[in-house]
């Protein structure tokens, strides 16, 4: 090949790797765009601050969804966040082989099962024995879809921190516990606080799981023992609905949806950005 | 009463390969002791048997005696954490924590051993610093990042974490084969001072550096132990004709 032609095909190559990377995220922006287009006009403060309106009357706005979502994303947290975390330092750690083996398979395998058969799932052993919807078992859906995901990025982050820092650590003398808790877990802790929000941006749009657990609410919440309401279950209902003002809200829940993610990851950027961070 | 470090017998293997054989050797206390030797021929594995860091590793295995200061290091019911506390390391690269400051890192074995009171870490953290001849470049900087000073700067840190903990031993494993010549002339000269209060055994692959800093000298080849003398008596002298190839650079 000569010069002429190698020069060639790397321009091209690049052109291509380059092509290859807007299209990755042009989906996103395009879904943004559409959003804005078709949302952007029914989001106002009436949208932030007032309860639905009955069946008939225009106006209102989905307050209670907004935080309803905010509350299932931060209980489906703290249910799901130590087991995950701890679950993930105890697969990068041990020294046994079958068990993580095990475990590790079974993460993924719960990864792929599809979010309505958690729903499910929550359903029978929440739902049925406390005879009603609740705010609990949509959280606790939410949680168990989290767990994998949680899991496995923790896992990660744990194995990269250097064993010079174990070594250092345990070498002054420090309990082996407390060596995990309070050196390599800090350690990782930038990168797994990215898992982290990537679980959150995950399920904060699940929809099906929401179904027959939160069920949904026209009201402000009346306890975690109750039905809630939530965004993704508010912008179903809107959307088949037959009336056209319904139709903008959902759209528009839509939108207040995807920027409730977008902050939470920026968020989560900035938080990790500090100087003492670790590994990401 | 200070005895230092007595090792009898002691063998060494990662899963199956038998890398340390039956070492026998007295090592004197408040003395530097230097371990030379090729890459490969154990003199690591070896300081690490000492403070039962060897076990860390999946697979390793340790059989023989060590006693250190009177304690007995493998003696059935000995916790590895009560060892390691009378016994500083110092590793080949500098690894400070890097979530933590600069005097966070020197008082990490204090605080995380349960100290609480915060004039003890106060105090503690300036003398392992000083004694570190660190005092006077970090005292402003305190508060930042352990990793953002000089390579020479954090392994001092590292050497001030260790110290701060008041160790009877300090083990050195190469500490200044990832430093400049200047940053390791302060280092040797550090060690030069510390000895008067600690017993000090420094791997090392700088023959040179053997020489100046130790009093004592171990060649070891091939997971042997070949020859154990006075750093001035093996290097000048050498009993055994394996150490007088090595310090005469025949091979290694």
């Amino acid at each position: 090949m000569t010069p002429r032609a190698r020069r060639g095909v790397n321009v091209l190559m690049s052109w291509l790797a380059a092509l290859a990377a807007g299209l990755v995220v042009l989906p996103l922006l395009m879904i943004f765009a559409f959003l804005l287009w078709q949302g952007a006009s029914a989001v106002n403060l009436d949208f932030f601050t007032h309860l639905p309106k009955p069946v008939g009357e225009v106006g209102g706005g989905m307050a209670n969804a907004i935080v309803g979502t905010l509350m299932l994303l931060a209980l489906a947290a703290v249910l799901g966040l130590p087991v995950g975390i701890l679950g993930g330092l105890y697969l990068a750690e041990s020294r046994d082989r079958r068990l993580p083996w095990l475990a590790r398979f079974l993460a993924d395998v719960l990864n792929g099962v599809p979010s309505i058969v958690i729903g499910i799932f929550a359903y029978s052993v929440i739902v049925l024995p406390m005879r009603r919807f609740s705010a609990l078992a949509g959280a606790f859906a939410l949680a168990v879809i989290m767990l994998p995901i949680v899991v496995r990025t923790s896992e990660e982050l744990v194995r990269l921190v250097p064993a010079s820092l174990r070594e250092a650590a345990l070498a002054l003398g420090i309990p082996q516990w407390k060596v995990l808790l309070r050196v390599v877990l800090p350690t990782a802790r930038a990168g797994i606080i990215t898992g982290v929000m990537v679980a959150i941006a995950r399920v904060a749009g699940e929809t099906a799981p929401l179904l027959f657990t939160a069920f949904g609410n026209r009201f402000w919440h009346q306890g975690l023992d109750q039905p809630i309401a939530a965004l993704p279950l508010q912008i179903f209902a809107y959307a088949i609905a037959p009336y056209d003002d319904w139709h903008r809200q959902a759209w528009a829940g839509a939108l207040v949806l995807i920027g409730l993610v977008f902050v939470v990851s920026f968020a989560a950027r900035l938080a990790t950005s500090g100087r003492f961070t670790g590994v990401r | 009463m200070a005895d230092g470090i007595v090792v009898r017998d002691l063998n060494a293997w990662f899963g199956n390969a038998h890398v340390l054989h039956g070492i026998g050797v007295t090592i004197a206390p408040k003395a530097v002791t230097a371990v030379i030797g090729p890459s490969g021929c154990g003199k690591s594995t070896f300081i690490r048997c000492l403070n039962r860091m060897h076990e860390v590793v999946p697979g390793a295995r340790v059989t023989g005696s060590v006693r250190v200061e009177g304690l007995d290091v493998y003696a059935p019911g000995i916790d590895p954490v009560q060892v390691r506390r009378k016994i500083g390391m110092v590793f080949q690269k500098p690894n400070p924590f890097p979530t933590m400051s600069v005097f966070d890192n020197v008082v990490a074995g204090l605080r995380l051993g349960g100290v609480r009171e915060r004039s003890v870490i106060d105090e503690a953290a300036e003398r392992a610093l000083r004694q570190a001849a660190l005092w006077d470049e970090v005292k402003d900087q305190l508060g930042k990042s352990g990793v953002s000073l000089s390579g020479g700067q954090q392994q001092r840190v590292c050497i001030a974490r260790a110290l701060a903990v008041e160790p009877e031993v300090l083990l050195m494993d190469e500490p200044c084969s990832a430093l400049d010549p200047i940053a390791t002339a302060k280092i040797e000269e550090l060690i030069l001072e510390l000895r008067s209060t600690l017993t000090i055994v420094i791997v090392t692959h700088n023959m040179q550096q053997a020489a100046r800093v130790s009093e004592s000298t171990g060649f070891f080849l091939l997971g042997e132990l070949v020859e154990f003398d006075v750093t001035r008596q093996l290097f000048t002298n050498p009993r055994d004709k394996r150490t007088e190839d090595y310090i005469t650079g025949r091979f290694g």
